[in-house]
């Protein structure tokens, strides 16, 4: 699991209160930090700003895909509309949520994201 | 950098086209209409009637100099036929002195004889008789019918005329057997010295001749004297010795036409002065007569150029107002289109700005619901306990209540701001209209608000999203529920408007809205209740209409109710 926003004060909340949850939780402050945990560790799931400086969400996502990761992203937003939410379906991501996001809306996401990845890798 | 908070970001730039919009009033088009019809009929017909007016008084002038030319030919060779008339008088008496028989020593019965042969040998104007007087001006012979031997004339004034010119012709009088005569004396040197030789002469046939000059019953020829006494009888002003009407015009040594009036109207008088002789020959026409070409092309004239103004005038006024009247109306239609542009304009400028703002307080508001939450988690998960445990939790839970709050504004906010694209598919409006009153149902009956539903027969089904229009419909009739009072009537009518048009009409028999808020209720914030909603929905209602390709208004009065007049395209702007 990993956290991508650059907006410290929330992300470093809402993996306090993941980890309270018992979840596994990583963070990263920016696109590029964020490509690098991937890269480096892997990842299962990941919550992913779109508004951040230098690389932003949408590109990251396609760095994601070029690269070949499994990953699956659930896009958690305070900006954007209909326009980048068909964007970030056409690369792939799992699920587009607004922020304030209730966090056990957020947590059910993620539960199903994850299946959804567990599916995946038992699949031939 | 990129702040949508700023709301200089989104201020509005006017056009200078825009600014100098004109006023649509019906009294600025009356005005142009004036002008242009006057300036038009001015430029027009002005020169048209100057024309008229100077070929008009060339014709007269033109015509009447040559109406005139003939008429003093006439009068030239009357008065060189009276002319000769008396120089023949004359010279038959200087004759008959030059012969001898006649000289101061005269004897009657000579006198007789001469008189004789005078009047067989000039039978016009006879010689009535015949007389020699002396220098002292007693007469000595007579030969006539007068009792006039021995008369003397010495005062007189003739005798001392015929003294001094030679010759003397007198005016004429009624004479013997009451017929006009006039008198004609010559004054001789003879042997034995001068005598005047005096002869009566009857004008009788003088007269009638010059009558026939004048060949037409208008026209008239006569003589009268410089004091204006007919000399010869007229056949329109009067027998010999009349007063003539026609004042007696000044000397002049030729024949001159001159224009003059008598009680019948206008003539020309041709008039010359007789030498020697105290007569003017006077011939007269009748002006219509002579001038009748004129009268007609002078009729003709003022017809042609009546019709002709009254044309120019009749068109002028059409094709002023018909250029007019399409004036005022692109006039409208572009103030329409500013209209709409400038509403679409505000609407986009506000869009961006409520998205903006969106935007921007999600993060904040995020931090806040998580912070909150962690706060919860720590007392909810832990086995701790705390102090005040359900106070704490219960104002946690109020900041989380208000997080949703404030993300339900944003989410509108957002909303409002989309642009969504269209799913156009085929749409029965009436089948709409009546599941977006089915939404409505239970409050309707709830509140006792009888729904009226009137379809024209030919309304054609129309291309438009499905999802939007119920949007549209449901904004706009639960406007009217809320206008309304409880057993208020709402009326539904849809129809076709024109080939390209469907119309559909919400009417309530609410409250209205004042005129001048009328104007303002599509304006994005724009409520009269304060508190209640944001003020958006009629906004975006208006928004999404446009964007359909159609068109909404509204009309009300106050007290007695509302009517919404939703018009979109049968089919999809291509």
């Amino acid at each position: 699991m990993l956290l991508v926003d650059d907006e410290r004060d929330f992300v470093d909340t809402l993996s306090k209160r993941l980890l309270a949850r018992d979840y596994l939780v990583a963070v990263a402050y920016g696109g590029d930090q964020a490509l690098e945990i991937v890269a480096r560790d892997g990842c299962e799931v990941m919550i992913l700003d779109l508004r951040m400086p230098g690389m932003g969400g949408i590109e990251v996502l396609q760095r994601i895909r070029e690269e070949g990761h499994e990953v699956e992203v659930i896009i958690l937003t305070g900006h954007g509309g209909a326009k980048e939410e068909r964007a970030a379906r056409a690369l792939g991501a799992f699920e587009y949520l607004h922020k304030p996001a209730d966090i056990d809306k957020l947590v059910d996401a993620m539960q199903r994201a994850h299946a959804k990845r567990n599916e995946r890798r038992s699949a031939p | 950098m990129d702040d949508p908070t700023n709301p200089l970001k989104y201020e509005h730039r006017p056009t200078s086209r825009r600014a100098a919009a004109p006023s649509l009033a019906p009294r600025r088009y009356r005005r142009l209409f004036r002008r242009v019809a006057l300036s038009t009929a001015g430029v027009t017909i002005l020169p048209l009637l100057v024309m008229t007016g100077i070929n008009y008084y060339q014709y007269q002038r033109a015509i009447e100099a040559e109406t005139r030319q003939p008429i003093a030919s006439q009068t030239t060779n009357a008065q060189r036929a009276v002319e000769f008339f008396l120089k023949e008088r004359e010279s038959a008496l200087r004759f008959i002195v030059k012969q001898g028989t006649v000289t101061l020593d005269c004897n009657n019965a000579q006198l007789a004889k001469n008189l004789g042969s005078l009047r067989t040998s000039l039978s016009i104007g006879s010689f009535v008789d015949l007389g020699v007087i002396d220098a002292t001006g007693r007469q000595r012979c007579y030969a006539g019918p007068y009792k006039l031997l021995g008369k003397s004339y010495k005062g007189q004034d003739w005798f001392h005329q015929v003294n001094q010119r030679g010759i003397y012709i007198s005016d004429v009088f009624l004479g013997f057997r009451k017929s006009p005569h006039f008198v004609i004396a010559i004054r001789q040197e003879g042997a034995g010295g001068a005598f005047i030789l005096r002869a009566t002469i009857d004008t009788k046939e003088l007269s009638e001749q010059i009558l026939t000059i004048g060949l037409r019953p208008s026209s008239d020829a006569f003589l009268v004297n410089r004091e204006g006494v007919l000399q010869s009888t007229s056949r329109n002003y009067g027998k010999v010795l009349d007063r003539c009407p026609l004042k007696v015009p000044h000397f002049t040594k030729g024949a001159l036409v001159i224009k003059r009036t008598d009680r019948k109207g206008d003539v020309f008088l041709g008039y010359a002065y007789i030498e020697n002789s105290p007569f003017v020959l006077m011939l007269t026409k009748r002006s219509e007569e002579v001038m009748g070409g004129w009268t007609s092309l002078r009729a003709e004239m003022l017809v042609f150029l009546g019709v002709s103004v009254i044309l120019i005038l009749m068109v002028i006024y059409f094709v002023s107002r018909n250029m007019v009247r399409r004036i005022r109306e692109a006039d409208v239609a572009r103030a329409q289109v500013f209209h709409k542009m400038e509403y679409n304009n505000k609407l986009a400028s506000v869009g961006r700005l409520a998205a903006g703002v969106a935007h921007e307080i999600n993060n904040p508001l995020a931090i806040i619901n998580e912070k909150a939450g962690l706060l919860q988690d720590r007392i909810t998960l832990s086995d701790d306990d705390f102090p005040q445990e359900q106070k704490l939790l219960a104002t946690i839970d109020s900041i989380l209540n208000s997080v949703l709050r404030c993300s339900t504004i944003t989410h509108r906010l957002l909303g409002f701001a989309k642009h969504m694209d269209i799913q156009f598919e085929t749409i029965e409006l009436d089948g709409l209209l009546k599941e977006v009153l089915g939404f409505l149902d239970k409050e309707a009956t709830f509140r006792n608000i009888e729904v009226g539903f009137e379809i024209d027969d030919d309304t054609p089904s129309i291309e438009s999203d499905r999802g939007q229009l119920q949007q549209v419909f449901l904004n706009i009739i639960n406007n009217a529920f809320a206008a309304m009072d409880d057993g208020g009537r709402l009326e539904i009518a849809i129809g076709r408007q024109d080939d390209t048009t469907v119309a559909v009409h919400v009417k309530d028999d609410g409250m209205g809205i004042p005129s001048e808020n009328l104007e303002r209720i599509f304006e994005p914030f724009f409520t009269t209740k304060p508190g209640i909603g944001t003020g958006l929905g009629l906004s975006v209602t208006y928004g999404i209409v446009e964007k359909l390709g159609g068109d909404l208004r509204v009309k009300s009065e106050v007290g007695k109710g509302t009517r919404f007049i939703v018009k979109l395209p049968v089919s999809s702007p291509a």
